[in-house]
């Protein structure tokens, strides 16, 4: 049996504005295990990032506000920590890769003294130490001639060889959970490629948990283990990457797979977009949230949020279409047939 | 078979120093049709937003031909040959938050051109003009009045593409139209254009990085990499017989939506073999152009 890293219960932040509180995760609930890697997907504004910033505490208070929820890491909770404790976590148990490797590195600093520092921070470890370990971490990373890069300005490498840098850092520490925003976004696709079999050649040796925070189906794919999909501050759908991609349940899973074209749609037919935009969370709507561009809604979708129904025992979805008593559909007809010929390729 | 609308003719493109200048575009050709969509893909760097901006006379080209409608474009040099040549070609921009300015409501924003080239007689046509062309990317005529920041990022684009039309160009070059782009929007977007191709004919030459969505929208694909088109072909005979190597490793790092493919997929690296001497333009297949030398083209078509 796997160990249970990380628990997160009914999380709840709030951002306090002139405008009023916007509600950006409104009870978020999943779980993830050793070695494993958790995706999580959504449009801008679902609340993806800020519940994995969350996680790590980075959230200004105020204007955020931890209106409820726990989360349990490694069976203590996170929330009521000070700032002074969470220094400790951070880093060492938590770390993080962040999107744009310019902005997330010191541009007036040596690389090698960045990675040093979360070191000397974290281990007790004299300075040549330190140092070895981080020539060490370029080299893992796949960085050619790591004691000359040592000495290296940020601006001196190319976007994916600082990207690299930037998950040196972060396992500098030994981390056991990574969190990656959006770690390839802002690279070149021969580039990502490079990154995510990086990620996932680390994950394998230290046995470290990830949860991979994108927009990309198709990096979904290639790194999750399981995957949430956020809607409007909540998870809709949750499940192992097969169950999500090959019997998806909720109709805006529906609608992210159908929007994306693959290499194998013909170019003759329209995409099926997900009409309209997401709502304003400032004053979440009545019931389902994605009722409003949601083609098959029901009426109760607009006046009773869904509770979340299981479908196996692994797979879960906050939809009022699971409930007993709702019409039986048949997957949309693009979705459908995209499905029926992934399983023709993949064998 | 359709006419060439566009013809581009050992463009090149260098910036900085005459000693030792940075060739960002180093000697490309190719042809557009009426009508047809031409995506150009490479990675970032590779000189395609700079192809882009050269066609619509952005950059002063430092050698070759592009030639618009049979006239070389360069050599429009009255104020009234400009001015014509800006109503038939038009461009769609990436960032639909850098590219709407953000004093100006949507209505000026679109109104802006036609003011140039005063193609209305009175307030009321111009109003009218306006609301038809919020109207034909999607939005209400209501919007007109609103400015860029109380847009969202899809209907941002939306404006950028109703200003692109409002000279009813018949070439659009879209320059990375949706990658700023959430998923669920991207759609909405591709489909518009596709259908704005439809109704009014438009021809364009769509450069993006995003290989599936080059694919799903063009009819022909040009591969670029350091300022070279590699490979240049119908859509589906570039994605289904690949034959530069780059091409090959470009195709093989896209991941795809499916668990179980994604399981099995195997990168192909790129080594860059220096094009020889002798490389040429050789077309491998009907239709379907790959730049080397003939020993290469038939190595790789081997392999």
């Amino acid at each position: 049996m796997k160990k249970k890293l990380i628990e997160v219960k009914d999380l709840r932040i709030n951002f306090k504005t002139y405008a009023g509180i916007v509600q950006a995760v409104r009870g978020v609930n999943f779980e993830l295990y050793e070695g494993e890697t958790l995706a999580i997907v959504g449009e801008s504004g679902s609340g993806k990032s800020v519940t994995s910033n969350a996680l790590m505490k980075l959230l200004p208070q105020p204007p955020a506000q931890y209106a409820g929820g726990q989360i349990l890491f490694n069976g203590k909770d996170l929330i009521p920590l000070t700032d002074k404790e969470m220094m400790k976590i951070r880093g060492n148990d938590i770390a993080m890769i962040f999107q744009d490797p310019m902005t997330a590195l010191n541009p007036t600093m040596r690389i090698g003294p960045q990675i040093t520092e979360v070191i000397l921070k974290h281990k007790k470890v004299s300075k040549d130490e330190a140092k070895a370990r981080a020539i060490e971490l370029l080299n893992q990373v796949g960085i050619p001639f790591p004691e000359r890069r040592f000495r290296a300005y940020p601006h001196e490498l190319s976007g994916g060889m600082r990207q690299r840098v930037v998950i040196a850092i972060a396992l500098a520490a030994d981390p056991k959970l990574l969190i990656a925003d959006e770690p390839t976004t802002a690279l070149d696709v021969t580039i990502q490629a490079q990154i995510l079999e990086l990620m996932k050649d680390i994950q394998k040796k230290s046995n470290t948990s990830i949860i991979f925070i994108t927009h990309d189906l198709g990096v979904v794919a290639n790194v999750a283990d399981r995957v949430a999909v956020m809607y409007a501050g909540q998870i809709v759908e949750y499940g192992t990457v097969n169950d999500i991609f090959y019997n998806p349940k909720h109709p805006y899973t529906w609608g992210l797979l159908g929007s994306m074209p693959d290499l194998t749609n013909s170019t003759d037919e329209l995409l099926r977009a997900i009409p309209g935009s997401p709502p304003n969370l400032l004053d979440p709507p009545k019931g389902d949230a994605f009722a409003a561009r949601n083609e098959y809604a029901l009426a109760i979708d607009f006046e009773q949020e869904p509770p979340m129904f299981q479908v196996s025992d692994s797979h879960y979805a906050k939809t009022w279409l699971l409930h007993p008593d709702a019409p039986k559909l048949p997957l949309p007809e693009a979705v459908a047939r995209r499905i029926e010929g992934y399983k023709e390729g993949g064998e | 078979m359709a006419e060439k609308i566009l013809e581009v003719k050992g463009l090149k493109q260098y910036f900085g120093s005459k000693k030792s200048p940075i060739k960002a575009i180093d000697g490309i050709s190719f042809d557009v049709y009426e009508g047809e969509t031409l995506g150009l893909v490479g990675e970032s760097g590779c000189g395609k937003s700079t192809t882009g901006r050269s066609i619509i006379r952005l950059y002063d080209i430092t050698d070759g031909q592009i030639l618009f409608k049979g006239k070389n474009v360069n050599d429009y040099k009255s104020r009234k040959d400009a001015m014509q040549f800006n109503r038939e070609m038009q461009m769609i921009f990436q960032d639909p938050y850098a590219s709407l300015n953000p004093r100006m409501t949507a209505g000026e924003i679109i109104a802006e051109a036609f003011d140039i080239h005063s193609l209305y007689k009175n307030k009321a046509e111009r109003r009218e003009k306006i609301g038809s062309l919020l109207e034909s990317v999607g939005l209400n005529r209501e919007h007109a009045n609103r400015y860029a920041h109380e847009f969202s990022g899809g209907q941002r684009q939306r404006i950028g593409i109703a200003r692109a039309l409002s000279l009813d160009p018949s070439f659009i070059i879209a320059d990375e139209p949706i990658s700023a782009l959430d998923v669920s929007i991207q759609a909405q977007v591709v489909n518009l254009l596709k259908q704005l191709q439809q109704e009014r004919g438009l021809t364009y030459l769509f450069i993006a990085h995003d290989l599936s969505m080059v694919k799903y929208i063009s009819d022909r694909i040009a591969v670029m990499y350091r300022g070279k088109i590699l490979e240049l072909g119908q859509a589906d005979e570039i994605y289904n017989h690949p034959i530069h190597p780059y091409t090959k490793s470009l195709l093989s790092a896209v991941p795809q939506p499916n668990p179980e493919y994604e399981r099995k997929r195997v990168r192909i690296p790129y080594k860059h073999e220096e094009a020889p001497e002798n490389a040429e333009v050789i077309e491998a297949r009907p239709g379907h152009f790959v730049y080397g030398s003939q020993e290469q083209v038939s190595r790789w078509m081997n392999s």
